[in-house]
């Protein structure tokens, strides 16, 4: 039996910027239901390289294959169609809309056209209780009606979470969902995507490595833009380069 | 009271406002006048609001569409065409269709240089216009006839001329609320506020920009139509980059991102300015620092609508 088609591919990806290589020659693949998170150093290239999946920054060479099509030159809100979601290292969210529209408008880009002119959009129930599931999934369905930009930080991070999730996505790639919070924030947040985890593939970028080491089946090791090594948590944890390079400081 | 209630009471007192003046003044003329004139700028500030206001993406251009439809009345006009549905619907078409290749254009920019670029395709229209020798060129142009409607005259009168501008701009009003609260008006909302996080849910954003800017253009080709039928002339003025910063001028100090505020800003403007005029031919010397304060005191102030992108 072959295992089945990844969800993700990077094959060979590469990004310059000037003479500095931030992406140099990456290979990865993220299986079907799989958690991988991609760890490394301050510096090490993981953003970009997100930039790079969801299509915001054009890749130099290499290609990127998204549950098998050829997504390299792809504009980034045709990703998301074809099932990526993603989250922001920074929240994003639109402060003046509430929890509930902000997930809404998400769930509006994928089901039916959205040049649509007079019916009032908060009317849609169709919308509204997509985005109430989501939020309830998130554990933020008592919030929905407060404005975003009044949310606090942890609450911002399991809303960005919900509105990733609406669009029910094959992969979803978070930013450092666990930025920027307290202990128990972090604790509640691993529960919910230890939830999600079934649902879709994830490409988990963290720096709490106790998070990782919790959620991950496989991780990445991205140092100066290269994967330097690629396994289960207990090889990673063993690899002396691994450990020369990150994580010795930490674990 | 309720902020809802609010917000549906101030239009619907300015709508009875608009209603009564003609009764209130007796049917004075110059009084009517003043009202149309208001209520043209304000159809057209509403369509600017729409890009302005909810889109934040600062056109300095909005008077090209205006002068369209002004033009497509009076150029239709020179030509014997009186009926009036034609006329504005030509006008209408004018304005949207020349938004469409300069929205295409301009929307490839953001900030500052959005700004730029529609004020140059502002003044290349103005100069444009300016070189219409077979249309009066600098000195415009004067319509030989008002438009009819099934034999009657609807633009002939003051006082009918009131209530056709008034039940326009109504319907202007209310499919302009129902756009911004509709899905398309919601996206288009959001991407206001964050251009990246509409894209990443999956949204191309400058499809829908453009459809608002074509929108805006539509609205801004009525009202010039409408325009050009209460002065019965056109002049290449109406596109003056001017006319485009009293358009901003208008929905910035009737408060951005309210479409009764795009008429409360309109009706501002004019009657300031026909204020000022009586005390003094200076009277820009006080308009301008009146400005500067309503800026400055408004919520929706300058610098938020410029730091647009920066948050």
């Amino acid at each position: 039996m072959t295992a089945p088609r990844p969800i993700l591919q990077l094959q060979g990806l590469v990004k310059h910027y000037g003479r500095l290589r931030v992406s140099d020659d990456v290979w990865l693949d993220v299986a079907p239901g799989e958690t991988h998170a991609l760890i490394g150093p301050n510096g090490a290239g993981k953003t970009t390289l997100i930039g790079q999946i969801a299509g915001e920054i054009p890749s130099d060479s290499g290609r990127i294959l998204l549950d098998g099509a050829d997504v390299t030159v792809e504009r980034p809100h045709r990703r998301v169609h074809r099932g990526l979601a993603r989250s922001f290292q920074i929240t994003r969210l639109i402060g003046g809309f509430s929890a509930l529209e902000n997930v809404a408008l998400c769930a509006q880009a994928l089901e039916g056209s959205s040049f649509r002119f007079l019916a009032p959009a908060s009317r849609d129930a169709g919308l509204n209780a997509a985005a109430i599931a989501a939020l309830a999934e998130t554990g933020l369905a008592e919030r929905a009606d407060i404005p975003a930009g009044r949310l606090s930080h942890g609450e911002k991070r399991q809303l960005e979470l919900a509105m990733a999730l609406v669009a029910r996505p094959k992969l979803m790639v978070l930013d450092e969902p666990m930025a920027g919070l307290g202990k128990a924030e972090t604790q509640a947040m691993i529960a919910v995507l230890r939830r999600l985890a079934g649902q879709a593939a994830i490409l988990l970028v963290e720096h709490d490595m106790h998070a990782v080491f919790a959620l991950a089946d496989r991780i990445s090791v991205l140092v100066e833009g290269r994967i330097i090594a690629s396994g289960p948590p207990d090889a990673i944890r063993a690899d002396a380069a691994v450990r020369a390079a990150y994580l010795g400081e930490e674990v | 009271m309720s902020i809802s209630a609010r917000r549906s009471l101030l239009p619907l007192l300015l709508g009875a406002g608009f209603a009564l003046v003609p009764v209130v003044t007796g049917g004075d003329v110059y009084t009517v006048n003043l009202a149309i004139r208001i209520m043209c700028l304000a159809i057209a500030a509403i369509g600017l609001d729409l890009i302005l206001g909810y889109g934040r993406l600062v056109s300095f251009g909005h008077a090209a569409f205006f002068g369209a439809g002004a033009y497509a009345v009076g150029i239709l006009s020179t030509h014997g065409f009186t009926s009036a549905p034609l006329l504005i619907g030509a006008a209408i078409l004018a304005g949207a269709a020349l938004a469409l290749p300069i929205g295409a254009v301009s929307l490839r920019t953001r900030g500052v240089y959005f700004i730029m670029i529609t004020l140059a395709f502002g003044q290349m229209l103005f100069f444009t216009a300016t070189s219409l020798s077979a249309y009066g060129g600098d000195d415009g142009l004067s319509l030989p006839a008002r438009a009819t409607f099934l034999g009657t005259d609807p633009f002939g009168s003051p006082l009918s001329f009131h209530y056709v501008v008034l039940a326009l701009l109504a319907l202007v009003y209310l499919g302009g609320r129902a756009i911004v609260a509709s899905r398309f008006g919601r996206v288009l909302r959001a991407g206001g506020e964050d251009e990246r996080r509409v894209i990443a849910a999956g949204f191309p954003i400058t499809a829908y920009r453009l459809v608002a800017f074509v929108i805006a253009g539509g609205i801004a080709g009525l009202a010039g139509g409408l325009y050009a039928e209460f002065t019965e002339f056109v002049s290449p003025a109406y596109l003056s980059w001017q006319r485009s910063g009293e358009f901003i001028v208008m929905v910035v100090l009737g408060g951005t991102g309210s479409l009764h505020g795009a008429v409360l800003g309109a009706a501002g403007v004019v009657l300031l300015e026909e204020w000022l005029a009586e005390f003094t031919e200076h009277w820009r010397l006080i308009f301008g620092p009146l400005l500067v304060l309503a800026a400055l005191a408004g919520r929706d102030g300058l610098a938020r609508l410029l730091g647009r992108g920066t948050r």
